[in-house]
């Protein structure tokens, strides 16, 4: 794997396959965090950390350790109990060594566990059988595409709060996915430019 | 009225919490799946499924797993019976299992079960979880399948890919891709929510 193809793949996360805008994956923080720009990098940056950590850890863990005991089947387990773990040590470590640190994102960490795009693109590189360095790249990639995304909605949704002239019903959930469709729409003029799965 | 627990638990299921427009929970694989109908239903009947067990088996085991400790114990839980899930699809509707493939794993993440298990069978009996986690169930396929039933129709002119639309029907290829879902939704949260003159602010509790 070439440097050029890592690059095309981490060009294709971010903007082309956008994680949250054309594989509809980690919509119900995309949802629930998108009314405030700071909330939304703020659980941004907590979830690239994370998600390129686990991504680094699930991947030896599959391929050093249960293709050899042709344990394949209970990779799903394996995968969910590594994310919980990381999480609650990551928070541990972070509280005793990196106090700013844990009160600038941690109060997002524990949420992470249940963000989908942690064990989607854990699942996703298995699937797609990358190698150790894309599979990083592409966690690193598809993390900062979320975040991408959750912060453009944010920063429409902080605009749209000013104006507020939501019909009642569509208030709240409503109007952040028909903002988010617009975006999507927006988002497949890149489409054409790399191509990558 | 009064109504008897078994009752409210049926309607809460179907209608007033119904998982998706009302709590907007289980938002990306309704979203991601509801493509086409065949691939709705499928998806419904595995959530439902796994919901049932571990509806079962949290609401059994409730007074032996610690709290401290009960989210992961829900975790493994749901992963075993999703696993089965995929196995099954793969065994007997692979082309199915390949148009949805990562998106059942992605089951285990689906707040509904979580949210479920935390809410609910934590706190009650076998019997009554049971019939909560029958009709969340249904009240996620059924939705799931009507947001599918327009994106399908559509987006390919078809409905469990019988043509219904004439030939000549232009297809809306934009329903069959990302924004379609993100349009039928929000349509759908916006009829539901302002005939159930929900308040505009609640939103999903959790992620």
């Amino acid at each position: 794997m070439s440097a050029l193809n890592l690059l095309m793949i981490f060009i294709a996360t971010l903007l082309t396959s956008n994680i949250a805008l054309s594989y509809l994956l980690g919509m119900c923080p995309f949802i629930a965090l998108s009314k405030r720009l700071s909330t939304a990098t703020g659980m941004g940056y907590a979830v690239i950390f994370v998600v390129t950590l686990t991504a680094a850890i699930n991947w030896p863990i599959y391929h050093l350790v249960l293709v050899p005991l042709k344990a394949e089947l209970v990779y799903y387990v394996v995968f969910i109990i590594t994310i919980a773990a990381v999480v609650q040590l990551l928070e541990m470590l972070m509280e005793k060594f990196f106090p700013a640190l844990q009160s600038s994102f941690g109060i997002f960490l524990p949420l992470i566990t249940v963000n989908c795009i942690v064990l989607a693109v854990s699942l996703f590189m298995i699937l797609r059988d990358y190698n150790f360095i894309t599979s990083v790249v592409y966690a690193f990639g598809s993390a900062a595409g979320w975040t991408l995304a959750i912060a453009i909605m944010a920063a429409i949704n902080e605009k749209l709060a000013l104006v507020g002239d939501v019909p009642r019903g569509m208030k709240g959930p409503g109007i952040v996915m028909v903002s988010a469709g617009i975006i999507a729409l927006a988002f497949m003029g890149f489409s054409g430019m790399v191509v990558v799965q | 009225m009064k109504q008897s627990p078994s009752l409210k638990v049926i309607l809460n299921g179907l209608w007033k919490d119904q998982p998706i427009f009302s709590m907007v929970l289980g938002i990306c694989s309704s979203l991601a799946v509801s493509n086409k109908v065949e691939n709705a239903i499928a998806m419904g009947a595995g959530v439902t499924f796994a919901l049932i067990g571990t509806a079962v088996l949290i609401a059994a085991l409730r007074k032996l797993i610690p709290g401290r400790v009960r989210m992961i114990a829900y975790m493994i839980i749901i992963a075993t019976f999703v696993i089965v899930v995929d196995r099954v699809l793969k065994a007997m509707f692979p082309d199915i299992s390949r148009a949805i493939g990562p998106y059942v794993g992605l089951i285990i993440t689906n707040c509904i079960l979580m949210g479920r298990a935390e809410a609910f069978y934590v706190s009650n009996g076998v019997g009554l979880s049971l019939l909560d986690a029958i009709f969340n169930g249904l009240g996620y396929t059924y939705t799931l399948v009507l947001v599918s039933v327009i994106r399908e129709l559509l987006g390919f002119g078809t409905i469990l890919g019988l043509q219904v639309m004439p030939l000549s029907f232009n297809k809306w290829v934009i329903m069959a891709m990302a924004p379609g879902a993100f349009f039928v939704v929000a349509l759908f949260i916006w009829v539901t929510r302002t005939l159930a003159k929900m308040d505009p602010d609640k939103q999903g509790g959790g992620m």
